[in-house]
């Protein structure tokens, strides 16, 4: 394969144009010794060739098309409509670069407003960027903001906060000097006791999960409230965007930052990336946003258009004073979760999370009846609930035999959980595959 | 035009759900919890097909014509690496499923790894971060943990004054005071500058290479020998590495560490602001330190490698953009040996568009240059600016040049052709520059004016700065 489009005539005429002898010679300033004498790669592969190598690879691999998924812990198999990769794979929108240009631009700073609008509306707060990475990110930033914001720089993390998160937040946290507490939790959900015990003056913010990563639902009020007795703030973050269809969303109970994972909406697993992370937060805190954000304006002659606005905070302008470094986002995958939204409107995305919401309930209760697996946390739940199984590893390779995925085996995060597993059942899951599940269950002793 | 919020009737979707096949039952959760209000479009299957594709034709981008932004490589993006991308043995796996089960996607990484590896004469490179930032800060937080367990209190790091902003951004994010390094007049770092600013308390110099100016410097190794003389690391923010691709590799220049952008040199599109791809590539007594896990192989197969001892710990959740992974992987298995011939064409191109345009526009570091080079302001007649230009190249179908940027050239205009554009592009749009600059003469509110051609005419920037409108709302 190659894509260049000079010719070897061509070649010749541009050098002569340039004035050199040779290609080589528009390398004249780095040193003969530093240069490739051989390289050790494979030789040009056709098209044909190159497709065949690959698929092959993607061959050795399990997939959603093959195996029936009972697996979430922070990504989700989800229906994927047609509609959607044909619509964002319009070239005009996957080809392009950020926004700097608006007027050739319309098209994507528009699909930005409208994810920024959707975002608001989930979370229930009154703005959002136009995202960062992945929800791991998306919280850590909120975690660094309030940092900034409040001068302190003690954080409490719940204990019940996706693993995955809470390794990158540690990460962010040890590079900016934050100390962080995990705060315990108790049957399944965060402890209110503990909280007010590890709670004080110096707690520059409060981090936990909606659903948690247990899939638990948490007593958002209380504890908000809590929160913001001393003067701390919260972040909430939501690796579960589904149950926004029918959960109260935490901006209405005052959280100060709602960051998490748009993966869900529209966009495939593909092994944990490329995702998208959403950040939201209440408009006195509009300043203390990573990345870009679309605004509304007029143009010369009054028409309405979109550009990308209060870039004051941004590194490109700001540089060593800037209150993020993030430049590329995750541009296309927040089009298509926007396309997905649209599809799914107000109806739709109800209708999604009732069917997580029963479907999660009735595995549950199945697999609460067999022999030796109970249902381990009390909560209320949305789609995804912890069992504690006669075995963890039994469990899984029993279940592999039958082509089917188990939940996430907790003891190695948890080691308090032994075996316990994280189910997760989506509208992907038919009532057939849950009742195979338990069949399949019910042989485990 | 209108927001799909405005869109649509009552009671309208379009998308179909499976019936619920399983007893429904109520009150699962108390009405206290439930949301009331859900001001979401109503809008069919559709509404959201011409919505959409009325959108996408606002936009442009590399498939729509020439998009010379110099620093962002804006080169074709094969359509084959989309596809491979959405195989559903890749698109349709779970990070969680195991290693037995993704020795596919395992093997395509490790692969892709030692691709890169070979490319840049680096040791080992973690594939986690999901941008060029996002691998800067990576960079930066391995120097930090590198000295830190050396015992050694190192506060500063360097930057070059031609940097872009993401340099010192990714230093302050980790606690890091930065120093201004200058650049010499051709357009090197000036040596005697960094001698005297690289001190004990200095960890390292982060330099883009080939430089912002489009410059390989000539005095790299000498660069990388001055740091290390002070035990100071050396970061290569690799977003220019088109250039030099298959012709030198950075570790062997004298550098520590490097991000390599895959949306950039390796062809995966840019999505309108991503999602990119950063991988951090390091020496080998700097493996320690990388984010965990590794790809590694035993006699069972390939698996994640978490035992790294000094790791960071994660940059983000999983194991990166794997999605982009799977097409910079495709381009880079299609073209082999032959991504030389992308260094070779990338200089090839932006020296003949130099050329061309520099016997009408001022070419302040008027040297060969590797795959891109920096106009400046200067003659510009009747107050005509850069942004001018930019906006009139607009109304002939061309994306601008990346503007007001390196900030040490006055009203830089930073041009990348890349090596995928034909010289019959190339020629026109020499042509049109020079056509623009004679506009700019005689007829200079044509410039003033621009763009007269696209969706919309020159937006108000400080409206919308000033009276921030960041989303719909319902009335």
């Amino acid at each position: 394969m190659d894509y260049i489009s000079t010719t070897k005539k061509q070649r010749k005429e541009m050098l002569q144009s340039i004035g050199v002898n040779s290609v080589e010679d528009l390398f004249k300033d780095i040193p003969e010794k530093l240069k490739i004498k051989k390289l050790n790669l494979n030789n040009p592969l056709s098209e044909a060739e190159l497709k065949k190598t690959v698929s092959d690879l993607s061959k050795k691999n399990a997939n959603a098309l093959e195996y029936s998924y009972f697996l979430g812990a922070g990504i989700y198999n989800h229906f994927l409509p047609s509609v959607v990769p044909h619509l964002a794979l319009r070239s005009e929108f996957y080809t392009a670069y950020t926004p700097y240009q608006p007027e050739v631009s319309q098209g994507n700073l528009q699909v930005i407003y409208e994810w920024q609008t959707f975002i608001s509306e989930l979370t229930g707060q009154d703005l959002a960027n136009a995202s960062v990475y992945d929800g791991a990110t998306a919280t850590a930033d909120a975690m660094i903001m309030t940092k900034i914001i409040t001068k302190r720089n003690k954080v409490l993390v719940a204990k019940s906060l996706n693993p995955e998160y809470k390794k990158v937040l540690k990460n962010y946290a040890q590079a900016n000097e934050i100390e962080i507490k995990e705060i315990e939790y108790k049957n399944g959900l965060l402890s209110l006791d503990e909280l007010k015990k590890e709670l004080d003056e110096k707690t520059a913010s409060v981090i936990l999960q909606n659903p948690n990563f247990f899939g638990c639902i948490e007593s958002l009020e209380e504890i908000i409230n809590l929160i913001h007795e001393k003067g701390t703030l919260s972040i909430v973050a939501v690796s579960e965007p589904v149950s926004l269809g029918l959960l109260k969303p935490a901006g209405e109970f005052d959280a100060d930052f709602v960051t998490g994972e748009g993966q869900s909406f529209g966009i495939p697993m593909s092994f944990g990336g490329p995702g998208v992370g959403f950040y939201a937060t209440k408009q006195k805190h509009v300043r203390f946003v990573p990345g870009r954000l679309s605004g509304k304006t007029t143009d010369s002659d009054g028409k309405e258009g979109f550009i990308l606005t209060l870039q004051a905070r941004e590194q490109h302008i700001r540089r060593e004073k800037a209150i993020s470094n993030i430049c590329t986002n995750q541009g296309l995958m927040a089009v298509i979760a926007t396309i997905h939204l649209s599809l799914l409107g107000k109806n739709g995305l109800k209708e999604m999370a009732e069917l997580n919401l029963q479907k999660a309930h009735y595995a549950a209760e199945k697999i609460k009846e067999l022999d030796g697996f109970e249902i381990f946390f009390g909560a209320l739940f949305f789609n995804e609930f912890v069992i504690k199984t006669p075995g963890a590893e039994k469990v899984k390779e029993k279940l592999l035999e039958k082509k089917i995925i188990s939940g996430f085996s907790l003891e190695k995060e948890f080691p308090e959980l032994k075996d316990c597993i994280l189910f997760c059942v989506t509208e992907m899951n038919s009532k057939e595959s849950i009742d195979t599940l338990v069949e399949v269950l019910k042989e485990v002793k | 035009m209108k927001l799909i919020f405005e869109k649509g009737a009552e009671g309208r979707k379009g998308v179909s759900l499976p019936e619920l096949d399983v007893e429904k039952k109520e009150n699962l959760i108390p009405k206290a919890l439930l949301r009331k209000e859900l001001n979401l479009p109503e809008v069919s299957e559709l509404d959201v097909v011409r919505h959409y594709t009325k959108l996408s034709t606002l936009n442009f981008g590399v498939d729509s014509g020439f998009y010379p932004l110099g620093s962002c490589t804006m080169k074709y993006n094969p359509k084959i690496n989309e596809d491979m991308s959405f195989l559903q043995g890749f698109a349709l796996t779970h990070p969680l499923q195991g290693e037995e089960l993704s020795q596919g996607v395992l093997e395509l990484m490790f692969e892709l790894e030692k691709a890169l590896c070979e490319l840049s004469g680096f040791e080992r490179f973690s594939l986690q971060p999901a941008a060029g930032a996002h691998g800067e800060l990576t960079g930066v937080m391995i120097t930090k943990a590198f000295f830190k367990k050396k015992e050694e209190n190192r506060t500063k790091l360097l930057i070059a004054d031609s940097s872009h902003g993401t340099n010192p951004a990714s230093c302050v994010l980790c606690g890091f005071e930065t120093i201004e390094v200058k650049s010499d007049k051709e357009g090197n770092l000036d040596l005697e500058d960094l001698k005297e600013k690289m001190q004990q308390d200095v960890a390292g110099l982060m330099l883009t290479s080939p430089n912002t100016l489009g410059l390989f410097d000539k005095n790299t190794e000498e660069i990388c020998k001055i740091v290390h003389e002070k035990n100071g690391l050396v970061y290569c923010d690799g977003a220019n590495m088109n250039a030099i691709v298959g012709i030198s590799k950075p570790a062997e220049q004298g550098f520590d560490i490097m991000h390599i952008n895959l949306h950039k040199t390796f062809s995966t599109p840019h999505g309108g602001g991503g999602p990119g791809s950063g991988p951090v590539g390091v020496t080998k007594e700097l493996v320690e330190f990388l984010p965990a896990p590794l790809i590694d192989k035993n006699r069972k197969g390939f698996y994640l490698n978490y035992d790294l001892e000094n790791s960071i710990g994660k940059m983000r959740s999983f194991f990166g953009n794997f999605g982009i992974l799977v097409r910079a992987f495709t381009y880079i298995k299609g073209l082999g040996t032959s991504l030389k011939e992308v260094g070779e064409n990338s200089v090839l191109n932006a020296n003949y568009l130099a050329v061309n345009l520099k016997k009408d526009f001022d070419l302040p570091y008027n040297r060969i240059c590797m795959h891109e080079f920096v106009l400046s302001d200067k003659n510009f007649p009747n107050q005509v600016t850069t942004m001018d230009l930019a906006k009139r190249l607009l109304d002939y179908g061309f994306h601008a040049p990346t503007i007001y940027f390196p900030l040490i050239v006055h009203g830089a205009i930073m041009i990348e052709p890349t090596e995928t554009e034909s010289k019959e592009t190339l020629d026109e749009f020499i042509e049109i520059m020079k056509k623009i600059l004679k506009e700019a003469e005689k007829e200079p509110e044509k410039l003033k004016n621009a763009p007269q051609n696209t969706p919309v005419k020159r937006l108000d920037a400080v409206k919308a700065a000033r009276q921030p409108d960041l989303r719909w709302k319902k009335q």
